[in-house]
């Protein structure tokens, strides 16, 4: 009797669980229904690779917005990862104990930041920044990936550090052992022994990178053509479907939600690389 | 000769190293205080009760509406949300088998929706919720959309609050006689309600802030919501678009505080949650 009301509720939470999957499912069906007729009336490598998007005469390509997006996130890259995997290794192994109370609710803050705020600060602080030291207009590819550098922070930090704190202590104490002092034994024994977590940290950081709208949409320009410089304005595929969303029929409307599957198939990419990495971390594989 | 040069080698680059990780974590703490410094400092002059005003017109440019209707989106978005995220919590670590497929395709599923743009769901909530459904431009569609955004957020904390009960108390219940449910209903699942406030008070600031996802399905609407049906912006929609406009620099700034205060003071809750936690075991 017991045996049987048990499996009940067995099953019963099993149906909940169920949810997210059918989310999933559900999210991918209606990007593909939505995206196909206008991958299959434009082309599918017209669509991908054509330099041109001008939807008043009825020229789909969103290759300046997938180099836009690939330019914003590498850039993000280069000022977020050293930052970030460095703040990572400071709060794994050498910040003071009193110090670490205080940090790591800042890391969880900038996390929690909304990106409207982000692009705000990013709006009224980077672009005229850019724009007095470098010239332009300041809404640019540079202040894009800088501020998406910054947004990407907290994410590569907190998965970084986990997978530092990960690694068996013994091997920190066998370098010690061996003569090397702490800097050499954290640099040269745990991060290296870190490596997969470190690379699924850097992975997810991309990951928000290409995916962030909001802030980007505040200091980019959003210009639809081929990014044409570090200083110039640029367009990235999230922008594309917020900023043409509003008032696109037909088929630009099937359009953007062609761009919006593209987008989507590349996170899913993204994040089977990281399930990958992330299992070849310490403690989970 | 040699060997004593090269330990002074070691040294000094050990040194750069070290004032190198230092530094770069200096770096952090000074983009958040200048940004949140900044926002504060240009924006607390203009906080003033206007912005605070029922209804919004152009003269006043209040922000109240838009909190209203934010609050409105996160009950509702939690309500749908809180059950289903530990309820699934509750199978993956209480009853799920780990060896299963079928329970590690489910588990990649939640990382997937974690890891999908905002944006994305967005233009998902638009074409299911908004046009499928018949829901409408709609607090109602905004709030279905966030709520399966904030999903794995829920599922993911849930689950390692739960992780964190002893094993000793599952053991302990099931000696006395309980069966299964009522071990996790009642041993279980109290021991680890602060690690679960903490995600749902993480996940209430992700709803907060939330922009992308909602411009398309709960709308642009400045004024108070009639009921869940009527369109209306969320706050960070309303700072996003006065931010965009650029007609109203200095309510944009005061918006911007009091969604920085908001965030500061939802991230202090779950911290403090998540600490009790810790403590409590």
């Amino acid at each position: 009797m017991n045996l049987q009301k048990d499996k009940f509720f067995k099953n019963g939470f099993f149906c909940i669980a169920l949810v997210s999957v059918v989310a999933i499912v559900m999210i991918c069906s209606f990007l593909f229904v939505g995206g196909m007729p206008a991958l299959e009336k434009i082309g599918v490598m017209k669509f991908l690779l054509g330099t041109q998007w001008r939807p008043s005469s009825e020229l789909y390509g969103i290759l300046p917005m997938i180099l836009g997006s690939m330019y914003v996130t590498m850039g993000a890259l280069i000022f977020g990862v050293p930052i970030g995997i460095l703040t990572a290794i400071f709060m794994a192994r050498f910040c003071p104990r009193k110090l670490y109370r205080f940090f790591k609710p800042i890391v969880e803050l900038m996390a929690g930041i909304p990106s409207v705020i982000y692009g705000f600060f990013g709006l009224v602080v980077l672009v005229p920044l850019v724009r007095d030291n470098f010239g332009g207009t300041g809404n640019s590819l540079l202040t894009a990936a800088l501020l998406l550098g910054i947004m990407i922070l907290p994410t590569i930090v907190t998965v970084a550090e986990a997978a530092l704190r990960a690694v068996p202590e013994s091997y920190y104490e066998g370098a010690l052992a061996l003569g090397a002092d702490h800097v050499r034994s954290v640099f040269f024994t745990i991060v290296p022994a870190a490596k997969s977590g470190l690379v699924a940290a850097i992975i997810l950081g991309l990951g928000r990178a290409v995916g962030e709208t909001m802030a980007v949409i505040m200091v980019a320009g959003n210009q639809a053509r081929m990014p044409q410089g570090l200083l110039e304005g640029v367009r990235t595929m999230t922008t594309n479907i917020v900023i043409e969303m509003g008032y696109a029929t037909d088929l630009h409307y099937d359009a953007l939600i062609a761009t919006a599957l593209v987008l989507f198939l590349f996170i899913v990419l993204l994040n089977l690389s990281f399930a990958y990495f992330k299992g070849g971390m310490f403690g989970n594989g | 000769m040699v060997n004593c040069f090269k330990m002074q080698a070691a040294t000094t680059a050990s040194k750069v190293l070290g004032i190198t990780v230092w530094l770069a974590a200096g770096v952090n703490i000074l983009i958040l205080i200048s940004l949140i410094g900044y926002i504060l400092a240009q924006g607390i002059p203009y906080l003033s009760w206007e912005l605070f005003a029922l209804e919004y017109t152009t003269q006043n440019v209040s922000l109240f509406p838009a909190l209203v209707d934010t609050l409105l989106m996160v009950a509702f978005a939690l309500s749908l949300a809180a059950p289903i995220g530990i309820g699934t919590a509750i199978y993956f670590v209480e009853y799920a088998k780990k060896s299963n497929k079928f329970v590690s395709i489910m588990d990649m599923t939640t990382d997937t929706l974690a890891g999908i743009p905002s944006v994305v769901y967005g233009l998902f909530g638009l074409l299911f919720f908004v046009i499928y459904l018949q829901m409408g431009y709609s607090l109602l569609a905004g709030a279905c959309t966030v709520a399966i955004m904030i999903l794995p957020v829920i599922i993911r904390t849930t689950e390692e609050a739960l992780q964190a009960v002893p094993i000793s108390y599952r053991e302990g219940s099931y000696a006395l006689g309980a069966n299964k449910l009522r071990t996790v209903l009642v041993v279980v699942l109290p021991a680890a309600v602060p690690g679960i406030l903490a995600g749902i008070i993480l996940s209430i600031g992700r709803i907060m802030g939330e922009t992308a996802a909602l411009v398309y399905t709960a709308g642009t609407v400045a004024q108070l919501p009639e009921d869940l049906f009527s369109s209306g912006r969320s706050l960070a929609v309303h700072l996003y678009v006065l931010a965009s406009e650029g007609l109203f620099m200095e309510q944009a700034f005061a918006t911007a505080v009091v969604l920085v205060i908001i965030t500061v003071i939802i991230n202090g809750a779950s911290t403090w949650m998540a600490g009790k936690l810790m403590r409590g075991n």
